[in-house]
């Protein structure tokens, strides 16, 4: 049986409280995402994906509404606990500024490991190794992330997202600025550790093509789930 | 990656050595900033040094002398001042009343190192047809030596000094065209007479302490001035040289003597060198104020353009705690390495200036004193300036949404 893994009920979310230019942006979401679960999340921009995906990955916090993860309501917590829960059980990829500039490949994999224990160890190393392997760019360790390609980055960037070995990973249209051909292997990449290690996804995508081949497909307009 | 080192120190490290220009720029700067002080601050450390060398060495820091004889006015039976303009008696030399209770006294303090008793007077030394008015200043050798370095100033013969031996400037052996190991007849006012061999000469480096400086044992002084089991004043060292003033006062007040400091006898020369560490400091704070603003000027820079790996950073775990000791470690950072270069560049510019300034006479201006509490204070100093000065470029990135931060 799959077990929940994110449970929205009603969130709400306005910016600018209080100010001229308050806006209410998402409206009353009710989302459920299982245990090993690829979802596709579309829509025009502006519909508020990222939003969204900003609060699910708690770097920010609904206005109302609840957020559980993992049947824990995550509004009860400080922020060191958010950031502390955040660390352990999710993992993002970006669509721009993927990696940092200042390390390396391995190095920018090892960071979110590095920066829960505090200290390198071979064994944080190792473990980067293996995901750059993972992904196919096991020679790459040693390049600084610059002089690596867009879709190389991005793979680096998913190998980053799971060196914690995160319960949910959120992509916020990871391949938005890829070709087609390093988009379908960033996608296949994410596919195939949803398949092996039941690591559910949450992926924002413009891509009819690639939201298709997830489990299924939520469309959010004007701040509100159409649902398929 | 070494495993020794903390995820706050490795990303320090990486963010300055990726923003190459700005780490090296500020580094100059700071580097500047310290070689400033650690020039002017060495520079001054030796003239100064050379100064108390020259001036306590040479003399007690404080001397306790009898208090002035002062003539009381008349009054008559009603306790009024009959006849109120009062002549100053002329002062008699006599001996400190129960001198060896007062020197009991100044030993049990704990601030003084060396207490000697002394006795003061003039005398005629005589040599053949010449004589000449010195000063007699009878000591024991034991402890005076240890206030006033002698042995130091001995340019001939020997520091020895029985009851038999005296010492004698170099002016005085001059004009009297005598030398070590030749006698002298030495006559004081109360017409006691002794003949003293010359057992050394001494330079004190002012020619009118050399033309009438003599030492003699404590005893034959006593005896000379008439003065069997007394002296005139009791000289001391202290730790603090600077308290000098301030333990003179309160040995003053506590006792019944005349308590003279060092810096109320040269109270010129002390005012001088007083100005110059004044000088010193401020011109210290202000390097070190301006070494701060730029720091903390680039870290902010640095903040804003790092705001989306920041925001990246806390996406993936990092905490506010982190970011923060991140920001703050490139400031220690910053200014330890500059310290340390600025440190280098001033002791080479400082042998440099050494080598080069020469004295009206071509002795050197300063004497070249490098020593490794400077630097490290200075590092210490440059490195703390450092983390503070990158407190609000810190706090500024630790608080930093990262929402915002990632969107922008
Ligand atoms: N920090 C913010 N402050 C104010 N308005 C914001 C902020 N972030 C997003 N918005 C607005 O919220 C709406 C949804 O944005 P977003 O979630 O980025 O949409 P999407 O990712 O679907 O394109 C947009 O109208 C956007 O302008
Ligand atoms: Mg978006």
């Amino acid at each position: 049986m799959a077990e929940e893994i994110l449970r929205l009920e009603r969130v709400c979310k306005t910016y600018n409280v209080g100010l001229p230019s308050e806006a209410e942006v998402l409206h009353d979401i009710d989302l459920e995402l299982d245990h090993g679960e690829f979802l596709a999340l579309m829509g025009p921009s502006g519909s508020g994906k990222s939003t969204l995906l900003n609060i699910v990955g708690l770097l920010d916090r609904p206005t109302s509404g609840r957020l559980l993860i993992k049947g824990r309501d995550t509004g009860l917590l400080h922020d060191n606990e958010l950031t502390h829960l955040r660390g352990h059980t999710i993992g993002f990829v970006f669509q721009h500024h993927l990696l940092i500039s200042a390390f390396t490949a391995r190095e920018n994999i090892m960071m979110p490991m590095l920066a829960d224990r505090g200290f390198p160890s071979a064994e944080i190393a190792a473990r980067a190794d293996h995901l750059l392997a993972e992904v196919g760019l096991g020679r790459f360790g040693n390049n600084l992330a610059n002089n690596m390609s867009g879709g190389q980055q991005q793979r680096v960037a998913v190998a980053r997202a799971l060196a914690m070995n995160p319960d949910l990973v959120l992509a916020d249209e990871p391949t938005g600025n890829l070709d087609s051909k390093s988009a379908d292997a960033v996608f296949e990449l994410m596919r195939r550790v949803n398949r092996e290690s039941g690591t559910s996804f949450l992926l924002v995508t413009h891509n009819l093509d690639l939201a298709r081949r997830c489990d299924r497909i939520i469309e959010v307009v004007d701040g509100r789930i159409a649902q398929h | 990656m070494n495993r020794w080192l903390p995820f706050e120190w490795i990303a320090a490290v990486r963010f300055l050595r990726e923003g190459k220009l700005q780490t090296i720029f500020i580094i100059g700067g700071i580097s500047i900033g310290v070689g400033v002080i650690v020039f002017m601050s060495a520079m001054l450390a030796g003239m100064e040094a050379n100064f108390i060398r020259r001036v306590l060495t040479s003399q007690p820091q404080i001397q306790l002398l009898t208090p002035d004889q002062v003539a009381r006015p008349l009054r008559n039976a009603a306790g009024e001042i009959e006849d109120a303009v009062v002549q100053r008696p002329s002062q008699r030399v006599i001996s400190i009343d129960q001198w060896p209770k007062i020197r009991a006294q100044m030993l049990a303090m704990p601030e003084v190192t060396a207490v000697s008793p002394t006795i003061t007077g003039s005398a005629l030394a005589i040599r053949g047809d010449a004589s000449r008015a010195v000063t007699l200043t009878g000591i024991e050798p034991d402890t005076y030596f240890n206030i006033v370095k002698v042995p130091d100033y001995i340019v001939a013969g020997s520091a020895r000094l029985t009851s038999e031996d005296i010492i004698i400037g170099t002016e005085l052996a001059k004009n009297l065209g005598a030398s070590v190991g030749d006698k002298l007849n030495l006559q004081a006012a109360s017409s006691a007479n002794r003949v003293l061999t010359i057992s050394g000469l001494v330079d004190f480096g002012n020619k009118g302490a050399n033309q009438r400086v003599a030492f003699i044992a404590l005893r034959t002084g006593q005896s000379l001035l008439g003065m069997i089991g007394g002296v005139t004043t009791i000289d001391m060292t202290i730790k603090d040289i600077y308290a000098a003033e301030t333990i003179a006062k309160r040995i003053q007040a506590a006792t019944a003597v005349e308590a003279d400091s060092w810096i109320a006898t040269n109270a010129q020369f002390y005012t001088a060198v007083q100005a110059q560490i004044y000088t010193n400091t401020l011109i210290r704070v202000f390097v070190g104020l301006s070494v701060a603003f730029g720091i903390a000027a680039v870290l902010i820079v640095s903040v804003i353009q790092r705001s989306k790996e920041i925001g990246i950073l806390r996406a993936m775990g990092t905490s506010r705690g982190q970011i923060l000791r991140v920001f703050l470690l490139q400031g220690g950072l910053l200014g330890f390495v500059g310290s340390l270069f600025g440190a280098t560049m001033g002791a080479l510019a400082l042998i440099y200036w050494h080598a080069v300034a020469r004295q009206a006479d071509g002795s050197e201006f300063f004497p070249l004193i490098l020593e490794r509490n400077l630097f490290i204070y200075t590092a210490l100093l440059a490195t703390v300036t450092g983390l503070l000065a990158a407190t609000a470029p810190a706090v500024r990135a630790a608080k930093l949404d990262p929402v915002v931060a990632i969107r922008g």
